[in-house]
């Protein structure tokens, strides 16, 4: 199988893929992004947490216009996964207002983005749905 | 008027729009020296400049007072993101407040036609031939486009979004029609970026950008300036009856960022140093928000502007949608928002918006507003903010005589 990175150092990588977050020791503030202290209590010690796989949508757009060379349409999210606000892209789900819903619940999946001349994967992630999207019609 | 009451004494903001023979300088000098004219002073009587330019190669305050006055006067450049402007004049009111000077010069201005896109991609990243982690995710590629959405309209459409999550109510049309509003409202702005009115049918149906905001219910980049000559009650009581009929009170003035929250740093939250700075400015002019006259809003996306109806208190906390809906924000409603146009109409040259949107306040509280005047305003807010974040918000009262 071919080394795989992934796309940031939050996405852990392995059987059970999944995100981690620096939380303070302090005040249980959590992070994706490297700190230099917390931003809530100015404490400097933090450990990793796992955080959950699934969760709700809580805000999206769908971004049909944006910046040179960035893939258009796409959903952007804000998803709550148990407590912890995390941002990414919803995937496997029709990139329109009448399959995507605020509420809806999704949970994480990963997959590949490219290769590099080194032979090495980048793997990043995003969230689907739980339910696949109702066939429309119906009663 | 007390001694150590702030007024603004002269304001003016130029046409918003295509300035194609104007540099950034050319601008900065049009609106300041007006804004000095409209005030009956010279650059003599200034002590002290505060300029913001985002776009621009900055130094913006030593290259117009190379066009408008040398005068060796301190200059404060300063950048804020959208809230550039109010942090210009908070700065000189700050100067001036602080007793180093009695009057002081604000400028804000931006040259952004057809600057499209503000805030995707980014410096180019080539996806490297070699994943390397890098910056504060060590992130190997771009993340804008692959872990959510890095430009404006995409984060404010989110900012919309979640509300409606939260209190419910909201849907495309909704947005649209706050549009429709700005958009009605600049027509009676000679100084808009654009002033034809758009149907609901034409604002839906327009290009979509990140749903639900389609273009016109973006902010329109342009060109613009505007400017302001703000001084002490005691020195205002040594000007002309004139001078001091026309002049405004600066009744507050706060800067707010954002308090920690725990999404904040998913989704930039908008909405706690809004409301923190609301409550600072009602404390500090003892004004309550039902007692306002007309708002200018920071309506960069429509999405945002619904949720500043509730972050500004001029709604019960979670009652936008049923606010809007009740026509109380359109020119002839109980509380007249953005009737400018706001930046969907009247445009948003990023670092004169802050002052933009106080010299349209003034313009109404001094009975000067023409087609557009809110009859009998006394009372008025301009808000702004500019992510990252920053928020302005400035409460203004007319003159008593």
């Amino acid at each position: 199988m071919a080394k795989q990175v992934p796309l940031v150092d939050y996405l852990q990588l392995g059987e059970q893929p999944h995100l981690t977050a620096h939380r303070c020791v302090d005040c249980g503030a959590r992070y994706f992004d490297r700190r230099n202290a917390c931003a809530s209590c100015f404490g400097d010690r933090f450990v990793e947490e796992t955080v959950a796989t699934e969760g709700e949508v809580r805000a999206f757009t769908i971004v049909t216009f944006a910046a040179p060379g960035v893939p258009v349409p796409f959903v952007a999210a804000v998803i709550d996964c148990g407590g912890v606000s995390v941002r990414a892209n919803l995937v496997h789900v029709e990139p329109d207002a009448d399959h995507v819903h605020l509420g809806m619940k999704v949970r994480l999946v990963t997959f590949p983005i490219g290769t590099d001349d080194d032979g090495v994967e980048a793997i990043a992630f995003g969230f689907e749905p739980l339910v696949p999207a109702a066939t429309a019609g119906g009663a | 008027m007390a001694n150590d009451d702030i007024w603004i004494l002269g304001i003016n903001m130029t046409k918003f729009g295509k300035h194609k023979d104007l540099d950034t300088v050319d601008l900065a000098a049009q609106a300041a020296r007006a804004a000095l004219a409209d005030g009956g002073v010279t650059m003599n009587d200034i002590g002290v400049i505060a300029a913001g330019n985002l776009m621009g190669g900055g130094g913006i305050g030593q290259q117009l007072q190379k066009q408008i006055g040398q005068t060796g006067v301190p200059v404060y450049n300063v950048s804020n993101a959208c809230a550039t402007g109010a942090t210009a004049l908070r700065t000189a009111i700050m100067a001036i407040k602080a007793g180093e000077t009695e009057m002081g010069l604000a400028v804000g201005v931006e040259k952004l036609a057809g600057a499209g896109l503000l805030g995707g991609g980014g410096k180019a990243k080539s996806d490297k031939k070699t994943w390397e982690p890098s910056g504060r995710y060590g992130a190997v590629a771009s993340i804008d486009g692959r872990i959510g959405t890095n430009a404006m309209p995409g984060i404010f459409a989110q900012v919309g979004m979640e509300y409606g999550h939260r209190y419910g109510g909201t849907s495309f049309e909704l947005f649209a029609r706050i549009a429709e509003k700005n958009h009605s409202h600049s027509t009676l702005n000679p100084l808009a970026a654009y002033t034809k009115r758009m149907t609901l049918e034409e604002i839906m149906n327009d290009v979509m950008i990140a749903y639900p905001n389609t273009r016109s219910m973006c902010s329109a980049n342009c060109d613009g300036a505007a400017a302001a000559v703000v001084t002490t009650g005691a020195k205002l009581k040594t000007l002309s009856k004139e001078q001091q009929r026309r002049a405004v009170k600066v009744a507050a003035s706060v800067l707010t960022t954002d308090p920690w929250q725990e999404a904040c740093q998913v989704l930039p939250d908008v909405n706690t140093l809004t409301r923190n700075a609301a409550k600072q400015a009602y404390e500090q002019a003892g004004v309550g928000p039902d007692e306002l006259d007309l708002v200018e809003l920071h309506d960069c996306f429509a999405t945002a502007e619904l949720v500043h109806y509730d972050n500004l208190m001029l709604c019960e906390e979670g009652g936008a949608v049923d606010f809007f809906n009740s026509g109380a924000t359109w020119r002839d409603g109980r509380m007249p928002v953005n009737v400018s146009g706001g930046l969907q109409s009247k445009g948003h040259p990023i670092a004169a918006t802050g002052i933009a949107n106080v010299w349209e306040i003034c313009h109404h509280l001094r009975g000067e507003a023409g087609d557009r005047q809110i009859e009998g305003a006394k009372v008025g807010l301009a808000h702004v903010i500019g992510l990252g974040s920053a928020c302005g918000v400035h409460i203004l009262e007319r003159s008593g005589l």
